[in-house]
């Protein structure tokens, strides 16, 4: 590491410390007009007690203290108008009009902590932004620039003996993530308020996975796996990983404690869209940011490679253009916004009443978004990944799959090669695939029929559900705050159904294959250790077998760091069943050596 | 039927996969070295932090117990070939009836004065990179003795960590008693340019003691300089492991004697991998090959041998490959260092000087004979179908493209070898095939 790398780290990590504490660095005033609240009845009572209390035009040193008061003001607003009602029932007002509901002190808090803003980052947002975002890019620069001043080549130096990227022992390992699937339903039973009935099927299921694998697929519950070590774990990637996890709650979760982080980002939202940053808008540009500065790293890794140049190029574009850029400026004129690269069912809300009614009343465009997304998933799927495999989405366009390919790309030795992990894999992303189908088929059934709910279960229950685990804990939680500790493709291997979808039709009806040469493969295990899928990749090459898994992204890694030349990614016709059933290596047996 | 394997590298446990898979002995592979077997070529990505040593091993643990093959952790010491039975460090005593013998190579020492001195090693076993670890923190300089392919990959471990490098190497190039000249030179500037001190022509005088039996510098043979240094590498080729064996009656030379259904001189006792000697070596071929593909090979005969299927030992087409540092380097069919007379060399190589294509074929009937590849891919079973179909110079140019196995969207350099070779000849040959898997399967499939 040379100096100017050194200044790239030690900047970055400034940024980093700065945009970890800007949550707590603002202060907060509640006026008059910063008062988010629009029901009349509601505002009349809040404001008359956030007055008596003194809080209006108070200036708080913090977001919690600010969210303390007002929510006091507001749990005393909620109970005065709850007794108003049943004392004397005001004539001619709904009484959902007049009391204030628990969801609606959530909103009425985080709309007016956004606007309440009245410290030093709301008033210099550009210098925020500057301090946190430009600094940290800036050092990223500084620290992956001179990578280009280094030979070409396979660069996995030091990767196993760095905290960072070395991975948890399996018991750590398994600790964190058993306490993140039962943190995540215990709170799925408080975001369901109270309802048991989706953590527990959801606890249900899982149980009925681990059954499946231990004893309908008869693995050993004591079997050793082989992707565990006795003697590694890296902390500061548990800490990283712990860090994830965080962000990713607070994103989705408590949008109302991190509004600092949007006032920054603000500007930018300013100048694409014209409106005001939302977290998603704060969440989209940091992907976006990320994805760019580690696709320059990506490519400086592998600039000897083509494939994965283009490959990279690709996803920092689609991620760039498609993905965040196109849905701001369609917003700006007033069209839906609209991903054109995200497809049903990694995009579980496509079929969603309101997706459907809003694309429907946005004229011409909106149909043909309508169409684009129904064509993309029924024929642009099946045709294009019979031509080319899963690969042209997951590691070329997918944005889920950009993030992985880039940020990911340090922890992609830490996913599990065990046929144990296979095993899970295959239940579970499967099972997702067919909770996305039945959810989206209920959904369209309600929204065709007008009927609310089949055998009992309302539509917009499971949707919301479906929301809560998958689409929100699932991806996006486990998804990428697993990355330093069970790898990059956590989401993508065991919970993407899009790339279950794309799996079957790799699997079953493609071109696409990894072939191997022959009896070049000496076992060394680079290929399989390399793999973010968790595809022990040696198996096959040692035995001469073509790769043909239907959760293969094709990144094409392992043929990158096969120090021998051994595999290679290929299109071509011909049966994939028959191809991979031959054995290329050199045999020897009674009247001849042979290859083929 | 109780077949019992010693050694637990590439050799023998894909003589215990083969057996299993043709019979239903009792099967037993026994190892010091470690329990599970590991990639013993992988052995510097341990090193280099790229891998875990769980990561080397090629099949996980339950593996073994599925196919039932007895893995045992134990050193042998005494073969008593008569009663049919080994002995162990421990005094347990084995029974087989059938042994193979797969014992591996040790690293050369050529009688260096402080050869056996601390921090002094081969790169061979677990137990020399452990070795290497126990000096590496706080290490100054390392010096390696040796230029083969270990000596590069031993300077390529100390180079990934930082660790200033000096290689010794007898020779006036790289590796050339294998490589021709250019490749030679090719892989010589290589290493110089990732900033491994390369000298030439240099051999190693003697060891230096800092008092305590530890290494703490060389003396170069040539000049009397001495270079400081706290580990010293000795790569300088490795010898079949037998040591133990010598006295014993069963034939060795340099390695344990066998015929070329891989039988010793004692009946029912296999010799295979590094440690097995070819009594009749197949033309072209030297009696000691020690490397992982005919070490793989020679298992799977050994296996149909014992189980009662004669099969003559044959690797076919040699072919080899490794990596130069960021160079891979592959090669198929006859390549020696320097051309017999009888062959014709056509050499390409990139501007880059780091990739280079060579052909070997045969003046008079201008049959092809060997493929070098430096930095691009060949596919195995092409050049493997051209030798065996004594597939003509012209032919192959043509079709070159049917080879190629370098990653998508990589530049092709068929054309400029083509080019090349239309300049030297005055003929006019232009490319016929692409690269496509489609036409790599046809041009396979059409038996010679």
């Amino acid at each position: 590491m040379n100096i100017i790398q050194k200044i790239g780290i030690l900047l970055f990590l400034v940024a980093f410390l700065i945009f970890t504490l800007m949550p707590g660095l603002n202060k907060f005033t509640l006026t008059e007009d910063t008062l988010k609240i629009s029901n009349e009845h509601h505002r009349t009572e809040v404001l008359k007690l956030a007055k008596e209390k003194g809080i209006i035009g108070k200036e708080q040193g913090s977001n919690i203290a600010f969210i303390k008061d007002l929510k006091s003001v507001l749990l005393t607003a909620q109970n005065n108008l709850n007794e108003q009602f049943s004392s004397s029932p005001p004539a001619g007002v709904g009484e959902w009009d007049f009391k204030m509901a628990d969801w609606q002190i959530k909103n009425y808090v985080r709309d007016s902590i956004t606007e309440s803003g009245s410290g030093w980052v709301t008033k210099n947002p550009m210098q925020g932004f500057l301090l946190t975002f430009g600094l940290g890019i800036l050092g990223g620069l500084l620290f992956i620039i001179p990578k280009f001043a280094q030979p070409a080549g396979i660069k996995n130096d030091g990767i196993y003996h760095s905290s960072l990227t070395k991975g948890l022992q399996f018991g750590p390992k398994m600790f964190m993530l058993l306490s993140t699937i039962i943190g995540v339903l215990i709170y799925g039973y408080k975001y369901n308020n109270g309802n048991l009935f989706w953590p527990l099927l959801t606890g249900i299921i899982a149980l009925i996975i681990v059954g499946l694998v231990f004893l309908y697929e008869k693995e050993k519950l004591f079997n050793p796996p082989r992707s565990a070590s006795v003697v590694l774990t890296g902390w500061l990637g548990m800490l990283f990983g712990i860090y994830l996890v965080g962000f990713y709650i607070l994103l989705y979760w408590a949008p109302h404690l991190i509004t600092n982080w949007m006032t920054i980002v603000s500007p930018v939202s300013e100048f694409l869209s014209g409106n005001k940053a939302s977290q998603w808008f704060l969440y989209g540009l940091m992907y976006t940011i990320i994805v760019l500065v580690m696709g320059i790293r990506m490519i400086s890794k592998y600039r000897h490679n083509k494939y994965q140049m283009v490959r990279t190029a690709s996803v920092m574009f689609f991620q760039t253009a498609i993905a965040f850029t196109l849905p701001e400026i369609l917003v700006r004129l007033n069209y839906p916004y609209y991903d054109f690269k995200n497809i049903w069912p990694l995009n579980y809300s496509f079929f969603f009443d309101y997706n459907i009614n809003n694309l429907l009343a946005s004229g011409n465009l909106g149909i043909f978004m309508l169409v684009w997304g129904i064509v993309l998933m029924l024929i642009g799927v099946p045709v294009i990944t019979y031509f080319y495999g899963k690969r042209w989405y997951c590691s070329w366009v997918c944005g889920c799959g950009g993030l992985a390919e880039t940020l990911g790309d340090p922890y992609r030795q830490l996913s599990d090669k065990s046929l144990r992990a296979w095993k899970f894999e295959r239940w579970i992303i499967h099972g997702v695939l067919v909770a996305a189908v039945v959810m989206t088929v209920m959904v369209l059934f309600h929204y065709f029929t007008g009927s609310a709910s089949i055998l009992g279960i309302s539509s917009d229950s499971l949707r919301g559900w479906y929301g809560f685990l998958i689409g929100s804990a699932f991806a996006g939680v486990v998804g990428t705050g697993f990355y330093p500790l069970m790898g990059n493709r956590t989401w993508c291997r065991f919970g993407c159904p899009l790339a279950a979808y794309l799996g079957l039709v790799q699997r079953f009806k493609s071109r696409f294959r990894i072939t191997t040469n022959g009896g070049q493969c000496i076992s060394c295990g680079n290929c399989s250790t390399y793999c973010e899928m968790g595809i022990d990749v040696r198996a096959y090459a040692q035995k001469g077998q073509d790769i043909v898994r239907s959760s293969c992204v094709g990144c094409g890694v392992c043929s990158a760091v096969c120090p021998r030349g051994v595999l290679r990614l290929e299109n071509a016709s011909g049966d994939i069943n028959t191809r991979a059933d031959e054995m290329r290596t050199i045999h020897i047996s009674e009247d001849q050596v042979g290859i083929l | 039927m109780h077949t019992v394997i010693i050694g637990n590298g590439i050799s023998g446990i894909s003589s215990a996969r083969w057996l299993r898979k043709l019979s239903d002995n009792k099967i037993t592979v026994i190892s010091s070295e470690s329990k599970y077997f590991y990639s013993r070529t992988a052995l510097m990505y341990i090193y280099m932090g790229h891998m875990r040593e769980v990561d080397t091993q090629p099949y996980e643990p339950w593996f073994w117990e599925k196919n039932r093959i007895d893995l045992l952790q134990e050193h042998i010491t005494k073969i008593d070939f008569n009663k049919k039975t080994l002995q162990t460090k421990n005094g347990k005593e084995i029974q087989y009836d059938q042994l193979v013998l797969a014992l591996g190579s040790k690293p050369n020492k050529f009688g260096w004065p402080g050869q056996d001195l601390n921090g002094v090693g081969g790169l061979y076993h677990i137990q020399d990179l452990e070795n290497m670890e126990k000096y590496s923190p706080n290490l100054k300089k390392a010096v390696i003795t040796g230029g083969g392919l270990i000596g590069l990959e031993m300077a390529e471990m100390f180079h990934s960590r930082n660790i200033p490098v000096t290689m010794l190497v007898r020779e006036p190039s790289y590796w050339n008693n294998a490589l021709p000249n250019e490749e030679s030179a090719m892989i010589s500037r290589h290493i110089t340019h990732h900033g491994i001190d390369l000298r030439l022509n240099t051999n190693l005088g003697e060891i230096v003691d800092d008092g305590n039996g530890t290494a703490c510098g060389v003396i170069v043979k040539e000049t009397g300089e001495k270079i400081d240094c706290g580990y010293v590498g000795l790569t300088a080729g490795v010898s079949p492991n037998i040591g133990w064996l010598k006295d014993g009656p069963i034939e060795t030379n340099r390695g344990i004697l066998v015929d070329e259904n891989l039988q010793t001189n004692i009946q029912d006792v296999y010799a295979i991998g590094d440690c097995a000697e070819m009594r009749n070596p197949l033309p072209g071929r030297r009696p000691i090959e020690a490397i992982w593909y005919t070490g793989r090979m020679m298992g799977e005969t050994v296996a149909y041998n014992i189980t009662g299927k004669k099969v003559s030992y044959d690797p076919g087409i040699w072919f080899n490959s490794a990596k130069f540092l960021d160079i891979e380097y592959q090669v198929y069919g006859e390549m020696p260092p320097q051309p017999a007379e009888h062959h014709q060399n056509l050499y390409w190589e990139h501007d880059d000087g780091e990739k280079s294509i060579r052909i070997v074929y045969d003046k008079n009937s201008e049959v092809v004979l060997g493929f070098n590849l430096m930095g691009i891919r060949f596919r195995h079973e092409v050049c493997d179908k051209w030798i065996k179909d004594k597939t003509k110079i012209d032919q192959v140019l043509q079709d070159l493209s049917l080879a190629n196995f370098d990653p998508e969207f990589y530049e092709q350099y068929e054309g400029m070898l083509l080019k090349k070779y239309n300049d030297q000849t005055g003929k006019n040959l232009t490319l016929q095939k692409k690269r496509k898997l489609d036409q790599v399967l046809k041009f396979l499939k059409v038996r010679s």
